[in-house]
């Protein structure tokens, strides 16, 4: 390391006014300001991301009013702009990737925190695990397109043909549609749910299994007694961390759920999401549209960052804050 | 506890259990699988040398390739980190070595953390807003204004910084106490001390945040399709829409012309090497640090 040389001995008095140790002073002083200016500054961009999406929205927001969230139509030719449809599919595939991932999700994590496996094999399936969430949504999207929806299609028209009276499945499926988005969304958050699911697992006292152990309870007694209970919040935290995730997810979403603004009980309907819409629209937007738009995400914002607030104070209270398994 | 039922049952119901989780975690990497196999088999088996070095063929030609979208994913990326590396890094050390534990340190982590949930398309509204919407934005002599790779950069920027923070702060945490007293004690000041003994016993693991931020970034699709938009030539200037391989991937992705439905999966393929490289590479740098 690099320190002031030690004082002459018998000049002392000079080595305080000693331009080294003036320069590394005041370097000092400037390098604590930066780190603070720094610091504050990623606090002033998140104020500023919201206050810019809340600004270029006013027009419409003038416009239309809280009329927008009911409205039906998306109609750039005639100015008229309503979110209902992209709110309605936003919610539905985010809640039903949720719906496959968290049980999934904390399967694995019993799995991968409970001692079934040695140390070494563990963390390669964990870090397997990891990869899931490593891949980028656009390649899922086109391997969605390519296996997924060719797998979804047969399955739906089945379900169709002999089970149509049901709402769920009262369409015939042409491809895109609810499920398979929410499929491959639910891939998407997976990692996240077992990650946080996993270390809200780990918190449990190694005592109290022990305790359970020698008074004769299986595994599963003492994670469905014992673990899972003292998790529970941290589970909670990290579905709704999850729900925060695929609200917000486009790519997936814009090459899978079939871009049409309708609203359908049905899960094979193609359906529109308040993120796909953005993905598709933006790059061409011109006038009322683009505050259409930034009303859009504004309200997409507003759902997605108070969802990650509250599933942050959550995990927070709990301390299961690290974000690997 | 509840142990009433017959000790053989739970065991059966216990064992049972066991096998099914098992079994959940097998079938969650079914789909890793699936994917990787199919980038490869499409990807790496359509994928020419050449494709690394020319230009998106029009629509139903043959040949051509991603030159000009890799250049452009890496120019994108570099002006995301270099705007997110120093910035979060001087964060990591604001929170841990100026305000550890003050209520500023836990309003700025909070922040970051929110911000690491921002969905990658808001990044894209938000530099859209401020700088693609004003056609003509001259700053310091240069235009900022209209589609760019710096709009585009800025935007990978703002998703790199939240993992650049919480990760570099997490590696700052894991450097004993110690070590910093004994730097303080010997007469270091305090940014001689974060400079020379905290940061250089940290900085594998920073650079293993900063790798999987790279990563993340090089991967993202929604925040440059309509920041950086796309083009089918080579870019001249920063200042003009600029191609890159997840938006060439969405836009090949569903033509109906083969030739380009293949080179998605090829860019795929490059590209998922890419991010599979980093990914294990901090991975095997993480386990050796720890």
């Amino acid at each position: 390391m690099q320190t002031e040389t030690a004082p002459p001995p018998a000049a002392s008095t000079q080595w305080i006014g000693d331009k080294k140790a003036q320069r590394s002073k005041v370097f000092d002083a400037f390098f604590s300001w930066a780190t603070f200016a720094a610091s504050w500054g990623t606090v002033a961009l998140l104020v500023w991301i919201a206050l810019q999406v809340g600004y270029a929205a006013l027009p419409a927001v003038k416009q239309y009013g809280l009329g927008f969230i009911v409205g039906r139509e998306w109609d750039t030719n005639n100015d008229v702009y309503g979110a209902l449809p992209l709110i309605y599919g936003t919610l539905v595939s985010s809640a039903l990737a949720l719906l496959i991932a968290t049980p999934l999700g904390v399967a694995i994590a019993i799995f991968l925190t409970e001692d079934y496996l040695p140390l070494k094999v563990r963390s390669v399936f964990k870090f397997l695990v990891e990869l899931l969430a490593a891949i980028p949504s656009v390649i899922y999207g086109l391997w969605g397109i390519y296996i997924v929806i060719p797998i979804t299609t047969p399955m739906g028209n089945w379900l169709n043909a002999h089970f149509g009276w049901f709402p769920l499945f009262s369409t015939p499926s042409n491809g895109p549609g609810f499920l398979p988005a929410a499929f491959v969304l639910a891939i998407m958050i997976l990692p996240t749910i077992a990650a946080l699911s996993g270390s809200a697992l780990k918190t449990t006292p190694q005592a109290l299994k022990e305790g359970a152990a020698a008074l004769g309870a299986t595994r599963w007694d003492v994670i469905l007694q014992i673990s899972l209970p003292i998790a529970a919040s941290g589970i909670f935290g990290a579905a709704v961390l999850g729900l925060g995730r695929a609200m917000g997810e486009t790519m997936a979403l814009a090459m899978l759920v079939g871009n049409n603004n309708q609203i359908s009980a049905s899960l094979f309907a193609p359906a529109n999401t308040i993120a796909s819409l953005l993905a598709n629209h933006f790059g061409e937007a011109t006038g009322l549209e683009v505050a259409a738009l930034m009303y859009l995400s504004f309200i997409l914002m507003a759902l997605t960052l108070g969802i990650n607030a509250v599933a942050e104070l959550i995990l927070e209270r709990t301390g299961a804050t690290t974000r690997h398994l | 506890m509840d142990l009433s039922r017959k000790p053989r049952v739970r065991l059966i119901f216990s064992r049972a259990m066991d096998i099914a989780v098992g079994f959940v975690t097998l079938a969650a990497l079914v789909p890793l699988a699936s994917v990787l196999y199919m980038v490869v088999r499409k990807g790496a088996g359509n994928l020419r040398w050449s494709m690394l070095w020319e230009l998106p063929p029009a629509a139903g030609m043959d040949g051509g390739g991603f030159g000009n979208a890799l250049v452009g994913t890496l120019l994108m990326v570099a002006i995301g980190a270099a705007v997110s590396v120093p910035t979060g890094i001087l964060t990591a050390i604001f929170l841990t070595e100026y305000s550890l534990g003050s209520k500023s340190a836990r309003l700025i982590r909070f922040c970051a953390k929110i911000l690491s949930g921002l969905p990658s398309i808001l990044a894209g509204v938000f530099v859209f807003g401020v700088l693609v919407i004003n056609r003509d934005l001259h700053l310091w002599g240069w235009n900022f204004g209209g589609f760019s790779a710096i709009a585009g950069g800025g935007a990978l920027g703002i998703l790199m910084l939240p993992i650049v923070i919480l990760s570099a702060e997490e590696a700052l945490l894991r450097v004993p106490r110690f070590l910093r007293e004994a730097s303080l004690a010997l007469g270091a000041n305090r940014t001689q001390t974060v400079l020379h003994i905290t940061l250089p016993a940290a900085i594998s693991t920073i650079i293993t945040g900063v790798m999987l931020a790279v990563a993340r970034a090089a991967g993202e699709t929604a925040p440059i399709l309509f920041t950086a938009l796309f083009t089918s030539y080579w870019i001249s200037s920063l200042h003009e829409p600029t191609a890159s391989m997840a938006v060439l991937i969405y836009n090949f992705s569903s033509v109906p012309y083969d030739n380009m439905v293949n080179m998605a999966w090829s860019a795929s393929f490059v590209l998922i090497f890419i991010v599979l490289v980093t990914n294990i590479v901090s991975h095997l740098v993480a386990n050796r640090s720890k």
